[in-house]
């Protein structure tokens, strides 16, 4: 059994016991509510940089699989649960949670009282932390929390990309050039049932490089991080409004919003989970739907002259989706390729190949 | 949109008397609805036959009838209080069957009384056997394959093409009366001959067994803008086989994937979709193969439920409440969430605990009654219980059913914990209890687990999921760990024990000391619970009106 500490930057100190990997990770410190779904999040690039803590209490228990990674390796900095469950039992099932992290040298803490360290996040705001399985001087690990690099006007998109252009679905119809900021797996796979045959690119490929590729729509992926950090894929996408019809979600959402004009701010804490209600303005239907942010687009900096907003978060007001008022272009900020979480949203696909055809 | 003003007068018809099957659970959604409905303004009329109900006390209603809940006498309130509309779905069974046949008589039609939750329609899809598995097989989802029969001697042919086990499903009854199980030709004749006559319209389904799967339920609520959301999933303990009344249940499911959890709740809702109840709460299930995972729809129930009162309390989700507002035309975005006042009540409970349901029996008063428990509902009460973990909510829950057990205690090994030795005997007595269920099933799943009976032994014999297995498995050892300490109780151990759900008595009992002195010694290492709020939404937001359990926590 061995000890591990997560401290946080504010001088807040929770005790439990490793589970994962031994070491040391800093990273910011943010919960997720989703009740099941925990293979997806660690493997989900969106939170690189990011220590990440499951509300739910009970964490393992259905072991990890081979099908519902969302990317090629795990990227969350940290994991912290309640209670790790030893056992795995589900017919999927291929290894233990615990094994799987100590596979891909993941810290990974249990024991903890998630609840109490959830509200100190609520009311604290999203921390910058370190998690130890080493170091056991308290004074120590909060000085290396405090010195830590954080989230903001990080790029943190090059440490999760796929490292070379590939194909997906090359049978597909509709040839679409996938900007990759850490693409979910699942965001393929959806482009995949609509049809799709897309090209996946990393974010230093030029507009012209993109057009040359003669598409017939742009993808923003999400990603992690400051979308402020990224302004050569602002920049990008800014080239191509007007000459692609383009669909963009979270990360590639906000990228969108700046390349609109518009400003991002970061959240006191972000939106993580699977049960956040987002109301289309036009239908007045409510989708359950997936959230992974830390940052937001500003309602107010956008022009409303060119940019219709099209969906609102129903909790906080915040800004869902929008789309151009005259050119093929949308995005949404919550997670239509769900994974985890409910499935509400994935029609979005089914209305960017419509503005393909 | 708005609440309906179309509409005055609403009559709300009650469950009737609690039986087995039927508890009070029928009286707290039917409570909810009346007070809720009136005040939005309608004139509300309550009949129910049973004067011990808090519905029937003189300010929760604006008129109240004690009359017998038949169609009859509902006909005659009809006929003298001409209500605009009849809310069917809070009232239990009895309430959906004395609707249908009001609507069956003519009665609804001659006096113009309006179905508001669900119509007619929607409550003979959902209920009939052949129509529910029409309408399942046109959305695309699995079903145990099954035929009906209204004769004896089809019904034995049907049987006999698709196979023993068999289940004898018979058609609009209540709690499940009259349904079970036959392994062979000689026991199906008898319970298929049973199974007929307990059908209100003599008739059966026959259907393929999925006895030892796993078995789910959802809570499902539909607004009129066709607004779907999931209140809370829950997992049961017990297998297909025994009625999920009489089940130990958890909340939320435990041992489902996401992705598996997502096709199981995109079929939820499309058979609320389908079977068309347009506002309110209804609740399905389903079955899952342990080894393949094939999903198959079991049942829905187009109203509010038995489980749906343990949703309500287990998510902080008013689910009786809310489905009397979508009834009259509210949308559940326009309704906010009871406990956090500044989010809407259009959204998935998350929560950050485990609860756990378990059945109380009293076999011990009804000397006569077979204590096998199988699909028809024998239990007579229950208990809920919140933990911060499974262990913890399962014995919190197995103490609060005041059976005399302070936990999950030993029943052969009482005197001997330290040093278990199982003869041969002993085990075909525990192999015995764990292969039919039984009210003390789960004491002697914790009995199997000291004597040393493998997890795989246990579940072939039960086919209870191996996580809730181990997760006994964990309490019995830190039991034996304790035991053998025989006396002192290092602060740790004791701290992990009462994390574990170990109360002090029980403690006290394994190293042979008093329950005071237990909870002397916890004061001194200040091991003390801490009250966690069930405030839906796993600490995302402010609680305005929560409520509380106890726990091992910071």
């Amino acid at each position: 059994m061995t000890n591990a500490i997560l401290a946080l930057e504010d001088g807040r100190i929770f005790r439990g016991v490793s589970f994962g990997a031994s070491g040391e990770r800093l990273g910011e410190v943010v919960f997720n509510t989703a009740m099941a779904g925990y293979q997806e999040i660690i493997t989900d690039p969106s939170y690189k940089g990011q220590i990440v803590t499951m509300t739910y209490p009970l964490i393992g228990n259905y072991g990890v699989n081979d099908e519902d990674a969302e990317s090629y390796k795990p990227f969350v900095e940290g994991f912290v649960v309640k209670e790790y469950s030893k056992i795995a039992s589900n017919w999927r099932s291929k290894k233990t949670l615990g094994d799987y992290l100590k596979e891909h040298n993941i810290v990974a803490v249990e024991g903890i009282d998630t609840r109490a360290l959830t509200l100190h996040i609520r009311q604290a705001g999203e921390l910058k932390a370190v998690l130890s399985t080493t170091e056991t001087d308290e004074k120590k690990l909060v000085e290396k929390a405090k010195a830590s690099l954080g989230l903001i006007g990080r790029d943190l998109v090059k440490e999760v990309i796929h490292p070379k252009k590939f194909e997906w679905n090359p049978k597909g119809k509709y040839r679409v050039v996938a900007i990759d900021c850490g693409i979910k797996y699942n965001q393929l796979k959806e482009l995949a049932k609509n049809n799709c045959r897309i090209t996946v690119v990393p974010p230093s490929t030029t507009s012209k490089e993109i057009l040359q590729m003669n598409p017939d729509g742009l993808f923003l992926s999400n990603g992690p991080g400051d979308p402020s950090a990224l302004q050569h894929i602002v920049k990008t996408a800014q080239e191509l409004i007007g000459k692609l019809p383009i669909f963009g979600i979270c990360l590639g959402h906000q990228m969108l919003g700046q390349a609109f004009g518009g400003k991002t701010f970061k959240l006191k804490f972000g939106h993580h989970g699977g049960n956040h209600p987002v109301m289309d303005l036009k239908t007045r239907k409510v989708a359950i739907t997936v959230q992974n942010h830390g940052f937001c687009v500003d309602i107010d900096t956008l022009n409303k002259k060119e940019i219709e907003i099209t969906h609102i978060n129903l909790n906080d007001q915040t800004l869902e989706g929008m789309r151009h008022k005259k050119l093929p272009i949308f995005s949404v900020q919550y997670h239509p390729e769900a994974a985890p979480g409910p499935r509400d949203a994935e029609y979005l696909f089914g209305k960017f190949v419509d503005l393909m055809k | 949109m708005p609440k309906r003003t179309d509409i005055k007068k609403i009559l709300i018809i009650g469950s009737g008397p609690i039986v087995i099957g039927q508890g009070c659970e029928f009286d707290y959604s039917g409570s909810q609805a009346c007070k809720v409905l009136r005040q939005e303004g309608y004139h509300v009329i309550l009949v129910n036959s049973n004067p011990a109900t808090i519905m029937t006390d003189p300010d929760m209603a604006d008129k109240t009838y004690i009359e017998p809940i038949t169609v009859e006498a509902v006909e005659k309130i009809i006929a003298k209080e001409r209500p605009d509309a009849l809310l069917p779905t809070l009232g239990g069974q009895t309430a959906l069957n004395t609707t249908v046949g009001l609507a069956e008589k003519g009665v609804l039609k001659k006096y113009k009384v309006e179905t508001i939750g669900a119509d007619i329609r929607s409550i003979k899809k959902a209920e009939d056997r052949s129509l529910f598995k029409e309408a399942m097989l046109k959305i695309g989802l699995d079903l145990p394959r099954s035929d009906k029969a209204y004769k004896l001697e089809d019904a034995c042919k049907v049987a006999e093409r698709i196979g023993f086990p068999i289940i004898i499903r018979p058609s609009f009854t209540l709690g499940g009366t009259g349904g079970a199980v036959a392994y062979n030709i000689q026991e199906f004749r008898e319970l298929a001959k049973i199974g007929l006559e307990s059908s209100m319209i003599s008739e059966i389904l026959v259907e393929e067994s999925v006895i030892g799967w796993k078995e789910f339920e959802l809570e499902v609520m539909r607004d009129l803008k066709d607004n779907v959301v999931i209140i809370c999933s829950i997992e049961n303990f017990d297998p297909m086989g025994v009625h999920t009344g009489d089940s130990i249940t958890v909340a939320p499911a435990q041992t489902l994937t996401d992705k598996e959890y997502q096709i199981m709740r995109n079929a939820a809702i499309a058979v609320i979709r389908e079977i068309g109840v347009a506002t309110g709460g209804s609740n399905i299930q389903f079955a899952v193969n342990p080894d393949t995972g094939r999903m198959v729809v079991i049942e829905m129930n187009p109203r509010v439920s038995r489980s749906s009162a343990l949703a309500s309390k287990a998510t902080g989700f008013p689910i009786a409440k809310i489905a009397a507002k979508l009834s009259v035309g509210y949308t559940l975005d326009e309704i906010p969430n009871d406990i956090t006042r500044s989010t809407p009540a259009c959204f998935e409970p998350a929560i950050d605990y485990c609860v756990v349901k378990i059945p109380r029996f009293t076999f011990e008063k009804f000397p006569a009654a077979d204590p096998t428990l199988t699909i028809a509902m024998k239990s007579v009460g229950e208990a809920m219980s919140i933990g911060r973990t499974f262990k913890e909510a399962l014995q919190k829950g197995l103490r609060s059913l005041e059976i005399k057990k302070s936990g999950l205690e030993t029943i052969l090994f009482k005197d001997c914990l330290k040093e278990i030795k199982a003869d041969g005997e002993t085990l075909e007595k525990i192999f015995q209890k764990l292969r039919t269920p039984n009210a003390e099933r789960v004491f002697y799943v914790g009995d199997a687990l000291r004597a040393g009976v493998t997890m795989d032994k246990i579940f072939e014999l039960t086919k209870i999921d191996r996580w809730f297995l181990y997760n006994m498995k964990e309490i019995v050892e830190l039991e034996r760990e304790i035991a053998e300490l025989g006396g002192s109780l290092p602060t740790k151990l004791l701290l992990k024990a009462k994390q574990y759900g170990f109360s002090d008595r029980q403690l006290g009992m394994l190293v042979n000391k008093t329950s005071d002195d237990i909870t002397a010694l916890r004061k001194t290492h200040k091991i003390e619970p801490v009250f966690k709020l069930v405030d839906t939404c796993a600490a995302e937001f402010e609680a305005k009106t929560p409520y509380y359990y106890s726990t091992y926590d910071q």
